[in-house]
């Protein structure tokens, strides 16, 4: 039960930052993707506060408690592998998504959530392609 | 003046600080690095086990992102950028392309660089740049601008 409403509170606070920050505004992403037009690069600080509160956290979490998470697991670690091609083409076409519609997956699943017209079209064909990138690439088979 | 305003700088900064805080309890919570693309491959996938905690975490997102559209009208801004067609033939690209490439704007970007991870900044500069460049080319052949 602590559990649960734990990941609940966890995923409600990221919903909310995703909020709050503009990233479920996709004309305001385009804008700060937009860097060679009417720039505003006011969601950097979304991706920098997210990734050191993140970083830190985690440090802290581990020095105290010697890699021990909750509930029995442990603190994740970087993934080491080395960079190929899966990783270059497969980030280079989600960037391309992202570019055309100014949504990334966190906030359509917020948009969906809120039932925004455009969010109800993007995210079932994510899942499409979630599924195509498994069957037909070999991702996420481990 | 609104409660909450997106246009003070400070905004986007505390969202992001509340995605870094969601991020590292989910990630102590479930011992996993929460990349929501990796989420959504996972429920899809719909292995024994793999399924529960990341519903949850999934429905905390929608009710947080709810609940700050109640409070907030600057955060309730949504003004999207494209017909219907255009968002399925995004959303397919943003679905075989993050799974290919193994994580998204949060896990690659947020979980990944957090972690140190050179995929993760490999990653997050290769999609900034692609979106950059498509986002240039679109307004090269006479996009609207929000």
């Amino acid at each position: 039960m602590i559990h649960f409403f734990t990941l609940l509170f966890a995923g409600a606070l990221f919903g909310a930052g995703l909020g709050l920050s503009g990233m479920t505004d996709p004309s305001r992403v385009i804008g700060f993707l937009d860097v060679t037009g009417n720039w505003d690069p006011s969601l950097a600080l979304v991706m920098g506060g997210a990734i050191v509160s993140f970083g830190l956290g985690l440090v802290l979490w581990r020095r105290q408690s010697g890699g021990q998470g909750w509930f029995g697991h442990v603190l994740p670690k970087a993934d080491s592998s080395p960079l190929d091609r899966p990783l270059v083409l497969g980030s280079i076409v989600f960037g391309i998504g992202w570019g055309l519609s100014g949504i990334c997956p966190g906030p359509a699943i917020v948009n969906f959530g809120a039932l925004r017209p455009e969010a109800l079209a993007f995210v079932p064909a994510m899942g499409v392609g979630m599924i195509l990138a498994r069957v037909v690439f070999g991702a996420d088979r481990d | 003046m609104p409660l909450l305003s997106i246009d003070q700088p400070l905004i986007p900064l505390a969202g992001g600080i509340l995605i870094g805080l969601g991020t590292l309890l989910g990630a102590g919570a479930s011992g996993v690095p929460p990349g929501i693309s990796g989420l959504c491959s996972e429920i899809l996938r719909a292995q024994k086990n793999a399924v529960g905690w990341r519903l949850v975490f999934v429905a905390g997102m929608i009710a947080g992102g709810l609940l700050v559209f109640r409070l907030s009208p600057a955060a309730s801004a949504y003004r999207p950028s494209g017909s219907l067609l255009l968002m399925i033939v995004a959303g397919l690209l943003v679905g075989v392309g993050t799974r290919v490439g193994g994580g998204c704007t949060s896990g690659h970007g947020v979980c990944g660089i957090g972690l140190g991870s050179k995929r993760g900044f490999a990653g997050t500069l290769l999609f900034m740049g692609a979106a950059m460049v498509t986002v240039f080319v679109v307004r090269q052949i006479g996009g609207a601008t929000p």
